[in-house]
């Protein structure tokens, strides 16, 4: 046991290739995944939380329900739809990772959505009309309610990260973890725990454990910074 | 020099949820003066005033703003035009951050950067300089309806309308906002709206006072005729305190 995590504090400290090589992937797979969320999540969220239109409640609704949607339900969904014989099985994207990426999308993107939704519905609705009052443009005012809700926001985004980077089902469904092609921290985790292989996958755990940690914090001091009157 | 601003209202008539709050037959606000509205809670002030500030439209009649030798509605007028309004609403909501940001805010949406001069003064005006760092979420009641009144005065608007802009006041910080109201009119081709409560804020500086019951306009005087010699019973009897519906 002592000397399972000797050998991959060696590891990580040696920066072994293939240790980085897949925590290299593993961000690149949930960084992007992460971008397409937000870039998705937070104006839809938005606009959730400020538009009037009917069949708002039904909406809302299945967005939280999204929030909870089982990862492997999601990693099945994607397969089938990447499959050979499914709807887009000509792409060719069943065991890449750019399917990978796909479902990350999924998972993360109603849990950035939800989170900015509830957090922009949070702020003071007196805000918006007094800032129309002072000269803001429609889409000024929004910019700003968002801006209000940064903490709230951040908390999602945060929570999108954690959810997906250490997501195992739906990844080792959909990209098949391929060694050099799709294998992710979680999966490689799986794989060599099941091999004995206990130092490399102590290592990779150590280092998904640093890199979520590195992301929190990075979002917490981006969240108080901020969050300082200017 | 251009001449100031001034409003007409025809037939206007305002309802939330198919309840009627707002009913105006005839009204104008003359270029220049300082109308003062007064009326009971809830017969509909505040509504006015949105309507005046074309932050909402009437269900029904119309709401003329003449500026400039253009005749403007909520529907026609485009954000510069607008942006000649400003209006200080009753309960204040500034945004999380500085009180300084907060006085920038409609000079930032204006797309101007370098303002740091004209806050500055704008915040020592209202007596908060000392506070232009703080949160503004940290504010007092009083302290944050001041920064509200700042962030619009330092626009310059052509058209002012103020709901209740000294009711959370002390006497001291009442007669400071009064006269810096006084002094932006000065300045020139200026309107300005003042929603009071106080009957005694309306008298110092109104030139012309109207009254709303229950969502109608029961009287609009100079205001000399409306305290001393007010046409409507129900005048005579907001005047001296009296319960009037
Ligand atoms: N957005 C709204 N939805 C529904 N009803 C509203 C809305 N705004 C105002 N009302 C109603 O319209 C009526 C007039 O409200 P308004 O705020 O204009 O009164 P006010 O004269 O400003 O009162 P106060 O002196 O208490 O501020 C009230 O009965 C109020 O409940
Ligand atoms: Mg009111």
């Amino acid at each position: 046991m002592i000397d399972a995590l000797r050998e991959a504090l060696r590891l990580i400290f040696s920066l072994d290739p293939g240790v980085v090589e897949i925590a290299l992937r593993s961000l690149q797979v949930t960084v992007s995944a992460l971008a397409i969320s937000v870039v998705i999540g937070i104006p839809l969220g938005a606009w959730l939380a400020l538009g009037h239109f009917s069949g708002k409640k039904l909406v809302t609704a299945l967005v939280y329900t999204g929030m909870g949607l089982p990862p492997v339900v999601v990693g099945l969904g994607v397969f089938l739809v990447f499959s050979r014989s499914g709807p887009l099985g000509d792409w060719g994207w069943l065991f890449t990772s750019a399917a990978m990426v796909v479902a990350q999308v999924i998972i993360a993107t109603p849990l950035v959505m939800g989170v900015t939704m509830s957090s922009v519905a949070g702020i003071n609705p007196d805000l918006r009309p007094q800032l129309r009052a002072l000269g803001a443009t429609p889409w000024q005012a929004t910019w700003a309610q968002l801006i209000e809700a940064r903490s709230g926001i951040i908390v999602g985004i945060v929570a999108g990260f954690g959810s997906i980077i250490s997501e195992v089902g739906a990844v080792m469904l959909v990209g098949g973890n391929i060694a050099g092609r799709t294998r992710v921290l979680t999966t490689a985790i799986v794989l060599e725990t099941r091999q004995g292989n206990f130092d490399i996958a102590l290592a990779l755990g150590i280092i998904l454990l640093l890199l979520s940690f590195a992301a929190n914090s990075a979002l917490i001091v981006l969240q108080t910074r901020t969050g300082v009157p200017r | 020099m251009t001449a100031a601003p001034f409003y007409d209202l025809h037939h206007v008539q305002q309802s939330y949820n198919r309840r009627v709050v707002l009913r105006i037959p005839v009204l104008r606000v003359e270029p220049g003066e300082i109308l003062g509205i007064v009326g009971p809670s809830g017969a509909g002030k505040s509504t006015l005033l949105r309507l005046l500030a074309f932050l909402e439209q009437p269900a029904q009649g119309a709401v003329t703003l003449h500026l400039d030798n253009q005749e403007l509605t909520a529907e026609t007028a485009t954000i510069d035009q607008r942006r000649q309004i400003a209006m200080v609403f009753q309960r204040p909501a500034l945004l999380r951050r500085s009180v300084r940001a907060n006085v920038a805010y409609g000079l930032r949406v204006r797309g101007g950067r370098d303002h740091r001069e004209q806050i500055d003064a704008a915040l020592k005006q209202v007596k908060l300089d000392h506070l232009a760092a703080a949160d503004a979420h940290t504010l007092s009641g009083g302290e944050a309806q001041r920064v509200a009144l700042a962030r619009a005065l330092v626009l310059r608007p052509r058209v002012l309308l103020l709901d209740e802009p000294t009711a959370n006041l002390d006497p001291y910080n009442v007669r400071l906002i009064e006269s810096l109201i006084q002094q932006h009119l000065a300045a020139g081709n200026t309107t300005i709206m003042l929603v009071t409560h106080n009957i005694f804020q309306a008298q110092r500086l109104a030139t012309r006072v109207a009254l709303l019951l229950d969502g109608e306009l029961v009287e609009t005087a100079p205001v000399l005729g409306f305290f001393q010699s007010p046409a409507d019973a129900r005048t005579a009897a907001f005047v001296s305190g009296e319960l009037v519906y």
